[in-house]
């Protein structure tokens, strides 16, 4: 635990990075780019943890494939890395099997949102008790920036040269719309926040979204001249309108237009595993085994 | 380097850098509330500047640069907090346990595998049944120990779940029908960390879709049983009917070198009695294990017979007792280079990953830790390919002409050769139950009294391109393909056999 600190720090001096406990250390420095936000979301989500105060064996998380699909192999967790796009369905049945762990899943945009799409609708539709952090920075950063289902109409990206032309998922929406529980969008800006959002969601049961917009600074912000990542930050400070229990469908994205961010979505719901349970307790009676795992 | 660190207490708190892994992004400097950061004019061997405590009178240790830092370089602290600490000692739990060391080495077992146990009687249906090879294999599964099975309806493997999904709530475990292949073969495997047995089901198009996953249960060394009830193919094909064309599929579907284990029964007992074989092969060699079966076994009705509970051997899954500090998930001393598993939430932290990893999991793409992981992967499978042989053999000890088949084909060659045998002529069978690794010596024991082989398979010629890589040059090899839809008729078998002997 003392890897960051004895070589810097005088010696009477005991202290610690916070994050540090909860990193796999010996892999620091990690491979994303300068001014990326990956890493901050990261530091809010170790806040988080260590806030909720929950048993750190107990949690789980899980990532798919991209930029922040390496969030997965930096976290001193029971951790994850799975295919593009199957971060949601390998959680699903990490949680079923074993229900008393807490299974986060935390992906970018495009491995969750286009090639994982459809597993998202459909976990939360089944309101599948997983906490998904979404690190939304508009595009593909590991495969060199093409258009992305969150890019803004406008936007050029590698695979949209003359500027996209497609209309982008709306993903609090999005995941309002399928039936999850908890729906909140922050950005890297918005640390505490995002922090407390995180937090939240680990205490919440069901299907938690939360969307964490993020620069890509080497490739969303280059490409269409919006300077570096903390120049997006900037953006985020100036542009952000904080707006709980905003209606989801209000809160779509532009490329420079207002970004609402707050709590969009609290509510209650009986989770996948809790509904079979009480289904097959009230069908089957005494036949019935319950399942806890 | 450590200079930046103000020692000084001139202000409520100070800032702590790592100035080798800043890459200068200046979050911290920007946002910090009380502007008590610059950067440095120096700069850092990646060739950054720094943030420095410009104005540490104006530091209130309050972290917020901690929180923004996206390179884990810079956090703040309350010089009271400090001094907390060095009277009350840290909380034990924001420590967590102990990285694991690289260099911890395991101790040296001779094998890994666990000694089999008898099978859970609550998932036994000891008794004679008379049901079909789907619903004989679902009880396989069950009385393997299978509890979880995410699954995705394709005909003609549907019955398997739909049995599954009747019987589960009374043993105990879980069925989801998920959103397509894609998940369910996945999900499978997180349920496997999550310390269950599982199977996933399918046919023809939905075992493509499993193949990326084939491929991340090889490198991630995930136990499971994968069923594909073999249809007519290409594409849609022929959902209905039968085939034996996924077989090659089964060995080198997913990208990337591996090798695979494959078991093909041929009635609906054998769908029962080789399922219990393959979990436990999984369990043992720590690996997918792939379960062909095609749509007449899948739909054939027989009698089943169901032994008790205590008459069946399972094998549990071999999970590490080792200190948290010297387990590694993919290191393995023993001889049968089989790493012993874990499962999320036992406090081991590990990492499992499809990128090539080292032995703790974690990403390490170089082509010494490739040869090294996908080397073993191979080789635990490989070296194993005798003790793995699986023959039916029938009439072998005289035989010059050889039939070789398996599954469903197996049955019509063996009518075929009875017939061929009171007819006097010197003929034998083999029928493979496991396919791969496809059992080359035995076949190269053979080719010395054999003249001819005789393969007959419902597909264009796949096993049989195996065989004659066996059989080498030293004896006839000839193919009966068939392209599905149907089986062979069993007198165009004997006749094969009376126009190679004569």
């Amino acid at each position: 635990m003392s890897s960051d600190t004895a070589e810097h720090l005088a010696s009477d001096i005991d202290t610690i990075n916070p994050v540090m406990p909860f990193l796999r250390q010996e892999r620091i420095p990690h491979i994303w780019c300068p001014s990326c936000g990956i890493g901050t979301t990261v530091n809010c989500f170790t806040r988080a943890l260590t806030e909720s105060g929950m048993d750190l064996d107990q949690i789980a998380i899980v990532s798919g494939i991209g930029c922040t699909g390496r969030v997965a192999g930096y976290m001193n967790l029971d951790s994850f890395h799975t295919t593009h796009g199957r971060a949601i369905p390998f959680a699903t049945g990490l949680k079923l099997a074993n229900p008393k762990l807490k299974v986060v899943v935390y992906s970018g945009d495009g491995d969750l949102t286009a090639i994982g799409g459809n597993h998202f609708m459909h976990a939360a539709r089944r309101n599948m008790d997983l906490m998904v952090v979404c690190v939304n920075n508009f595009t593909y950063g590991m495969t060199g920036g093409q258009v992305a289902p969150t890019t803004p109409i406008g936007a050029k990206q590698t695979t949209m040269p003359f500027g996209n032309f497609e209309q982008p998922f709306n993903l609090p929406f999005l995941a309002d719309a399928c039936g999850a529980v908890y729906v909140a969008r922050w950005t890297v800006f918005h640390v505490r926040q995002l922090a407390k959002a995180m937090q939240e969601g680990l205490k919440k049961r069901g299907f938690v979204f939360i969307e964490a917009l993020s620069p890509c600074p080497t490739l969303f912000s280059r490409r269409n001249k919006r300077g570096d990542g903390i120049d997006e930050l900037k953006n985020y400070k100036q542009n952000s309108i904080v707006k709980n229990g905003a209606d989801t469908k209000e809160v779509g994205l532009t490329f420079d237009g207002k970004i609402t961010v707050g709590k969009f979505v609290d509510r209650e719901r009986p989770t996948w595993l809790d509904a079979m349970n009480d289904h097959y307790t009230q069908t089957l009676g005494s036949q019935y085994t319950p399942y806890g795992g | 380097m450590s200079d930046s660190i103000s020692q000084q207490r001139t202000g409520k708190g100070t800032v702590f850098v790592r100035t080798e892994i800043c890459k200068g992004c200046s979050f911290c400097i920007d946002f910090c509330p009380t502007d008590c950061l610059t950067f440095s004019k120096e700069f850092n061997p990646k060739g950054y500047h720094f943030p420095i405590l410009s104005a540490p009178e104006a530091c209130t240790g309050c972290d917020l640069c901690g929180l923004y830092c996206p390179d884990f370089a810079i956090y703040g602290e309350r010089w009271k907090d400090i001094d907390e600490r060095k009277t009350q000692g840290r909380p034990q739990a924001l420590l967590g346990p102990p990285a694991t060391s690289a260099a911890a080495v395991p101790v040296a077992r001779k094998s890994g595998a666990q000694d089999p146990v008898a099978a859970d009687p609550k998932g036994v249906l000891t008794g004679i049944h008379f049901v079909d090879g789907d619903h004989a294999a679902c009880e396989g599964a069950i009385a393997a120990g299978c509890r979880f099975i995410a699954g995705y309806p394709i005909t003609p493997s549907t019955e398997i779940v739909e049995r599954f999904a009747s019987r589960i709530p009374m043993v105990g475990g879980i069925f989801i029908q998920l959103e397509d292949e894609l998940a369910s073969s996945i999900a499978v495997q997180g349920a496997a960390w999550g310390g269950k047995k599982t199977l996933s089901v399918t046919s023809g198009p939905g075992f493509s879709l499993m193949m990326e996953h084939i491929g991340l249960a090889v490198m991630t060394e995930t136990p499971g049983v994968w069923v594909d009830v073999q249809r007519g193919g290409p594409s849609t094909g022929l959902p209905t009917l039968p085939a034996q064309s996924d077989m090659m599929q089964a060995r080198w579907g997913s990208h990337g070198d591996y090798e695979i284990i494959a078991l093909v029964p041929n009635s609906p007992q054998e769908c029962f009695d080789l399922m219990i074989k393959a979990f436990n092969l999984a369990e043992i060699y720590r690996c997918p294990v792939m379960f062909m079966m095609d749509e007449v076994v899948g739909h054939m009705v027989e009698r089943v017979a169901i032994p008790p509970a205590d008459q069946i051997q399972v094998v549990p899954r071999k999970l590490t007792t080792k200190a948290k500090s010297e387990y590694r998930a993919f290191a393995t001393t023993a001889d049968d280079l089989v790493p012993e598993m874990t499962k999320a939430g036992e406090g081991y932290r590990i990492h499992v990953t499809g990128l090539t990893h080292d032995e703790r999991g974690y990403p390490a793409m170089n082509a010494a830790t490739q040869e090294k992981l996908v080397g073993r992967l191979i080789r635990k499978i490989r070296d194993k390919a005798d003790e793995l042989v699986d023959i039916c053999e029938d009439y072998v000890d005289d035989a010059e002409i050889l039939v070789v088949s398996y599954g469903i084909t197996s049955r019509i060659a063996k009518s075929a050769v009875d017939d061929a045998r009171q007819r006097g002529l010197k003929v034998g069978h083999l029928r493979l139950r496991v396919v791969w690794p496809f059992p080359s010596n035995r076949i190269r024991e053979l080719c010395g009294k054999t003249k001819a082989f005789i393969m007959p398979e419902l597909n264009m010629g796949q096993m049989v391109i195996e065989l004659e890589r066996a059989v080498c040059g030293k004896a006839k090899v000839v193919s009966m393909p068939h392209a599905g839809g149907s089986v062979h008729e069993p007198e165009a078998i004997l006749k094969k056999i009376i126009e190679v002997a004569t």
